[in-house]
């Protein structure tokens, strides 16, 4: 293991991942390779999680060649050095911020999306140019078996390499030194990533879950509430990390849900579910166990059947579901919906702040305010009003959780700079090394003056125009006083006198020394105001004619 | 019967006391409760908060410029000049730039949707994370606290600040007068060693914000895991200033002198040490004995602007790194003063300890490299450092140095003076941290970015080529209703 970290790391240090070039032929490359083995890696998610190919095309598939193609459309933009605000005392140089690859990264997959948990991640490390290994779950072992024989097809080898492994080969894993870790999974084994992360001071992002809470107005259109929730709920077999956990709900709606959900799932899986090709199973006896648990002593309004051979837990709802039984405690993670109704929005608010930040938070009504007050109110990784899941679908935004539900973001540009290291960059050139003087020691009152006019200005427009008459009165000025007085000489030009420190100007001038060093104050029209030291924003100098 | 009887009482007695006592032993507690609460009342989410608790903190600054002048020049001996420039005024610069920003800064941010969305808005609205811990290192004590708290202030977090207790009279008049200009129930000075702040980690915080070593950092973050508290880590590291032969030494040298000399050479950023050829080692050395002698004088020792090592560890620490090498400039220390003079090292080999830490010191060492690709292979076998400094008239060098290598930041002919840029982030990268600020960076630091889509509750019939049971024409509507457009459907 740590010799394949090891090679790719060599094959990182010696730059070929970084080329733009470069990363769009892998890009290409991976697309090629979703689109020639489309019926492979469909038949290996169907095989993992008894899904439809249909529903793994719709559910894996496209996600991914989306992410490719907005990856491949912007990367030139995204790749690019974006330019910085500079101040006076960089005006003349060159200022950016350049986006740069970390080094090795790992993606730690998870079960439950096979393919697109690991693929997605992967595209955005890719396009920042960084190596990558990736670790796909060992509970779905048919993609993952399809994963490292594919991506070594189609991807430079020696810059991207595919671990297979059970826990054991994951703790290994994480012994190892890399540059950034994205791992989906649970919280628990979230602590353990961070935990492995800190050892090597690697940075993480963690895609985890919690539970999901809907909450459900009453004036709203419940009929598409319903579809909508079951639709996101169920799908899957409920094993999706921001389907709706929970209803939240006022008493009185309940009954009308459960008849509502029961029809909508009669649509869409037919009378007999188990025979619908749309409907998943559980993905393995352990956590079939586990929902079964969650099932005892619950009232439960339909569904409920369950059959361990197949792994098939039937959807089902549960009403006046107690806070604290045990479908409350954990994140669900299955086909099982429980009903908890609260008084109104306030109470469902602090149900929901009571509890840790959720990963998605749902709310349905046809009142636009009470959505704003409940995004408002609350905390969660993604919020999608009237909806379930879409704001998943949506690339230009941002896909994290927050607390509990995890930290850092990935998607579209998300992903490219989760991936990428913003790098500052100042380049000046050795030239000019007198307009340096101001910030060598030895240090002088008035040196400080001009420190705080060159740091403190924002450089923006009205700043410029005070300056640009600033120096218009103090020409005029000296072209008056000069012709003025014609006889006094020597007569040093006004450009040569904050040039240098010419001994005649020192004679010439009241002799106040300013930070360039130079003999600035021209009979004190222009001195560094002592009033102003200690203030903000000065300007820091005063016209006097 | 009575000792059976009394047991359990007792025994209940005994952990009502205990319990008392470990309150008692852990004085975070009570604060860390206090600011809970405030925040969840809402009350710092407002702009009209947020603006004015900036304001309360550039009065703060204003109010107390001469206290904190002295304290910064009881701690470091900083010259009022070091101060203004690398303390009092970034703090100002950035709650001015806050203050001007905030509105904006605030908005939800407008995104684009797919064509499945398109009826839909949708934006990132950008939420405080709650209670947030920022802890601050003893060598820029003021700076390197206020800046990260004006990020946290702006993005509508409360925050625990614990200073350093190394600085100690800066901590003094932070612990003393910060409290008296912010609202209390939200804002809290914690004081302390390393015994208090490892109890201070244990504590569940929504964001830890370090600057410090890489050794205390990994600490840190081993700490923050166990609550999934997400991080930013200041760190330190060795940052390479790399010397072209095409370019005036004395410039050169007037440049690095001063970013190295800089408060005593107690800064995260400065140059540690000087990749260059023989020939440009000859010519640099007297270089820097002329800027060296030009800012401090003859006897830097008396100049009012060169500061003094924080305490006698470092200064023992690093009086033992003057033996490396050979010196030839500089070299002499005071222990009563923890004065040492600007010194530079010639002959220096890379197992030696100057070479193997972060110096933090006014100690640069010259190490000479036959070309810039020896360079740039000396500079990647080491861990990334926070700045990287090249310097040449030929504008390809430079760029070579960029591209071919990584660092938190760079400076191309100059020092650390994209620090002075807001617009800039500062950040490491691997050993020198994660995580970035200053500016609209500090912000988003604080910030979480909520995506949120709300979606028209009617036109139910568009949503239908979604839902089960589905046909092929499922898969090619969703193909190419995502399509062209930046978009994916689960």
């Amino acid at each position: 293991m740590e010799r394949q970290v090891q090679r790719l790391r060599q094959a990182f240090r010696s730059g070929r991942s970084r080329p733009l070039r470069f990363r769009q032929q892998q890009l290409e490359a991976l697309r090629r390779m979703v689109q020639e083995r489309e019926k492979d890696i469909l038949a290996a998610i169907a095989a993992d999680l008894c899904k439809s190919e249909l529903n793994a095309y719709s559910h894996e598939v496209i996600t991914i060649l989306g992410e490719i193609d907005f990856m491949l459309a912007n990367l030139p933009e995204l790749a690019s050095a974006k330019p910085a605000k500079k101040n006076l005392l960089t005006l003349l140089d060159e200022a950016y911020v350049q986006p740069e690859p970390l080094g090795v990264v790992l993606i730690i997959g998870a079960w439950n999306y096979p393919f697109v948990l690991i693929m997605q991640p992967l595209v955005g490390a890719i396009a920042a140019g960084n190596a990558a290994i990736v670790k796909p779950s060992e509970l779905s072992e048919n993609t993952a078996k399809l994963l490292a024989k594919l991506l070594p097809q189609y991807l430079d080898q020696d810059l991207y390499a595919v671990l297979n492994g059970g826990v054991a080969e994951t703790t290994e894993l994480l012994k190892q030194r890399f540059d950034h870790i994205l791992y989906t999974g649970n919280t628990a084994v979230g602590k353990i990533v961070m935990e492995a992360a800190a050892k090597h001071l690697t940075p993480v992002t963690l895609e985890l879950g919690g539970k999901s809470p809907c909450y459900i107005d009453r004036d709203c259109d419940l009929d598409i509430a319903c579809r909508r929730i079951t639709w996101g709920k169920y799908m899957n077999c409920g094993q999706t990390c921001i389907a709706p956990d929970y209803v939240l709900c006022e008493a009185s709606l309940q009954d009308q849900i459960v008849q509502k959900i029961k029809e909508t799932v009669k649509d869409f899986y037919g009378e007999n579910i188990k025979e619908s090709p749309d409907y998943e199973r559980i993905i393995n006896l352990r956590h079939f166990k586990r929902l079964q648990g969650l099932l005892e002593g619950q009232k439960i309004a339909f569904g409920g059947e369950t059959d361990e051979v197949t792994r098939y837990i039937a959807p089902t709802v549960l009403t006046d579901v107690d806070p604290n039984s045990k479908v409350m405690q954990e994140e669900i993670f299955g086909p099982i919906l429980p009903i908890v109704s609260v008084k109104n929005v306030d109470e469902a608010i602090n149900f929901i702040n009571d509890r840790e930040k959720p990963l998605a938070l749902y709310v349905f009504s046809h009142n636009n305010k009470l959505i704003k007050r409940v995004i408002e109110e609350t905390s969660s990784g993604g919020v999608t009003g009237n909806d379930v899941i879409m704001h998943f679908t949506v690339n230009s935004l941002p896909f994290g959780g927050v607390g509990a539900s995890g930290m850092g973001a990935y998607h579209g540009k998300y992903s490219f700079d989760t991936f990428s290291h913003q790098r500052p960059c100042l380049l000046k050139g050795l030239k000019g090394e007198s307009a340096n003087k101001l910030r060598y020691p030895p240090n002088s009152q008035s040196k400080l003056g001009w420190a705080k006019f060159f740091l403190l200005k924002q450089f923006n427009r009205a700043g410029l125009l005070t300056l640009l008459v600033a120096c218009l009165a103090v020409v005029a000025a000296v072209f008056i006083k000069a012709s003025a007085k014609p006889s006094r000489s020597p007569r040093p030009q006004l450009a040569s006198c904050l040039e240098r420190r010419d001994p005649d100007v020192a004679k010439w001038g009241s002799g106040k020394r300013d930070l360039c060093g130079a003999q600035l104050s021209c009979q004190g029209w222009l001195r560094p105001n002592p009033k102003l030291q200690g203030s903000r924003c000065l300007f820091g100098v005063q016209i006097e004619t | 019967m009575t000792v059976g009887g009394a047991g359990p009482r007792m025994l209940l007695c005994l952990f009502n006391i205990c319990h008392a006592m470990g309150s008692r032993m852990d004085p975070f507690e009570e604060k860390l409760r206090r600011l809970k609460e405030a925040f969840k009342t809402g009350k710092t989410k407002s702009a009209k908060f947020r603006a004015e608790q900036l304001r309360n903190l550039s009065r703060f600054l204003q109010h107390n410029s001469k206290q904190l002048r002295d304290a910064l020049a009881g701690d470091l001996g900083k010259s009022a000049l070091e101060s203004d420039i690398s303390e009092i005024i970034l703090c100002q610069n950035e709650v001015d730039l806050a203050l001007k920003n905030l509105q904006t800064w605030m908005k939800d941010e407008s995104v684009s949707t797919n064509l499945l969305t398109k009826l839909s808005s949708a934006f990132i609205r950008k939420e405080p994370f709650g209670v947030v811990l920022i802890i601050a290192p003893w060598n820029y004590p003021l700076n390197l606290l206020i800046v990260p708290l004006v990020g946290a202030i702006a993005a509508g977090n409360c925050a625990v600040l614990k200073p350093s207790e190394i600085s100690k009279n800066t901590e003094k008049v932070l612990a003393e007068l910060l409290p008296q200009y912010l609202d209390p129930s939200c804002f809290t000075v914690v004081l302390g060693g390393p015994e208090e702040t490892g109890q201070l980690l244990k504590h569940k915080f929504d964001y830890i914000f370090f600057t410090g070593s890489p050794q205390v950092g990994k600490i840190v973050m081993t700490a923050a895991a166990k609550h999934l508290t997400p991080i930013t880590l200041e760190l330190g590291g060795k940052n390479p200033c790399y010397v072209d032969d095409d370019c005036d030494p004395q410039t050169v040298a007037n440049r690095v002198a001063w970013f190295r000399y800089f408060n005593a050479g107690q800064t995260c950023v400065a140059p540690d040490y000087i990749l260059c050829s023989q020939e440009m080692q000859e010519r640099l050395v007297p270089a820097l004995q002329n800027a060296i002698t030009r800012f401090y004088g003859d006897n830097p020792q008396t100049s009012p602007n060169l500061g003094r090592i924080i305490n006698q560890k470092h200064f023992k620490r690093l009086q033992g790194l003057l033996g490396c090498g050979r010196v030839v400039i500089g070299g002499q220390s005071d222990e009563g003063e923890c004065y040492i003079a600007p010194t530079v090292l010639v002959d220096v080999r890379e197992s030696e300890p100057v070479m193997q830490e972060e110096i933090f010191g006014p100690i640069l060492p010259l190490v000479t490299v036959r070309s810039l690709d020896e360079a740039i292979n000396f500079i990647n076998q080491r861990e990334k450092p926070l700045a990287l400094y090249a310097f040449s008239n030929n504008s390809q060098v430079v760029n070579q140095m960029l591209e071919r290598t990584s660092s938190g930041g760079f400076g191309g002919n100059d020092g650390f003076l994209y620090l002075t840029l807001p617009a800039m982030p500062l950040g490491g990268v691997g050993n020198s941290g994660m995580g970035r600020y200053h500016g609209k960076f500090s912000f988003d630091t604080f910030s979480h970015q909520r995506a949120c889509l709300l979606r028209s509750p009617g036109m139910e019939m568009l949503n239908d080529l979604r839902y089960p049971p589905y046909g092929p024409w499922n898969q090619q509507f969703i193909s190419w209703a995502m399509g062209s457009q930046s978009c994916t459907l689960l």
